[in-house]
């Protein structure tokens, strides 16, 4: 009665061949190798970036040194509340760390290329202006003045 | 004999995928982009002099504490500021108390370069949201700008431009966007 049943009674299916698979693996596992990058360092800010339509995209992104500001994330805020830090590299630093930092990736950087750092504010959207500006004065203060607020695209243009 | 073969193949695969996991878990996707600026260096009492700007070249974009928006003087909606922005750039009724316009030879050419400059000014208890929603429409109205120019002059949008004329436009349509030194105004 059943088409289906008949026919699949007939005729046996043949069994899907694997083989194909690990090539398949293999070609999304380059696609991930090619389009992704380390993390480097672990978030201890939330930073939920502004949304800004005008975005350019960094150019050398070796060249750039970020600055995080956020509130902590949930484990870090027994210890340090929930009020904006500041976050460079792997942990929580201050306002007056932030020159130690840029002569650190000043360093870091062959001497041609120095003048070509472009420092990345990573600025959670909530933050206020405050802690911003400070940082800010910071950098004019070492002479670090390329800086990029980092934004993303909305998502529906 | 060929059961054996199937299983070396499937390990491949299983090997693959554990390889995939790892990169998944260990990177990020690289979306580095945002607003690029340029910072004001320190100024020194010589330069302090150099920066007196006439009264009429200057619009003072201010955000207070309460993310409101202050152009000019007035009070503003951040979806009116664009239009406002182009037209102090461009002047076109050549008004005396917008920005006055100066003849620049450029790549051979001569364009008439406005002399406006955008003061944004922010308080200590303003949103960065705010502060990059105003930044973006500011950068928004100079690309529109540069696009309109590179219309007449070179018919074609900005982006599709040759580096050369891309740098002829910058040069053409500034953007001279001041971060002014923050201003304690807002009562703590």
């Amino acid at each position: 009665m059943s088409k289906f049943g008949s026919s699949s009674n007939k005729k046996e299916v043949p069994q899907a061949s694997s083989n194909s698979l690990s090539d398949i693996v293999f070609m999304l596992l380059f696609f991930f190798m090619v389009t992704t990058q380390m993390r480097e360092t672990e978030q201890k800010v939330k930073v939920t970036m502004p949304v800004a339509s005008e975005v350019a995209k960094l150019e050398r992104k070796d060249l750039s040194a970020s600055i995080n500001i956020g509130s902590p994330t949930l484990q870090y805020q027994a210890m340090y509340g929930t009020d904006a830090r500041i976050q460079l590299n792997d942990s929580f630093k201050t306002v007056a760390d932030i020159r130690d930092f840029i002569a650190a990736e000043r360093d870091a950087m062959s001497e041609a290329e120095r003048s070509l750092m472009t420092v990345n504010l990573r600025v959670d959207q909530d933050v206020r202006m405050g802690i911003v500006s400070d940082v800010k004065q910071e950098l004019r203060r070492c002479s670090a003045l390329k800086i990029m607020y980092a934004a993303r695209k909305p998502a529906a243009d | 004999m060929a059961r054996r073969k199937f299983e070396a193949i499937g390990s491949t695969a299983d090997i693959a995928f554990l390889l995939l996991c790892y990169f998944l878990m260990t990177t990020t996707m690289g979306d580095q982009s945002g607003l690029q600026r340029r910072l004001p260096p320190i100024p020194d009492a010589q330069q302090a002099q150099d920066q007196k700007v006439n009264r009429r070249n200057i619009i003072i974009v201010r955000i207070n504490s309460a993310d409101k928006l202050f152009a000019g003087s007035e009070a503003m909606d951040i979806s009116f500021l664009k239009e406002k922005i182009k037209e102090f750039l461009t002047n076109p009724t050549n008004n005396p108390n917008l920005p006055e316009k100066e003849a620049k030879e450029i790549g051979g050419k001569t364009y008439m370069v406005s002399k406006g400059v955008i003061s944004l000014q922010n308080d200590r208890g303003t949103s960065y949201q705010a502060y990059i929603a105003v930044q973006n429409e500011l950068v928004k109205a100079v690309n529109e700008l540069r696009d309109e120019f590179a219309r007449a002059n070179f018919g074609k949008k900005f982006s599709k431009l040759s580096e050369d004329e891309q740098d002829i436009v910058k040069k053409a349509v500034p953007q001279n966007i001041s971060e002014a030194e923050p201003k304690d105004t807002g009562k703590k």
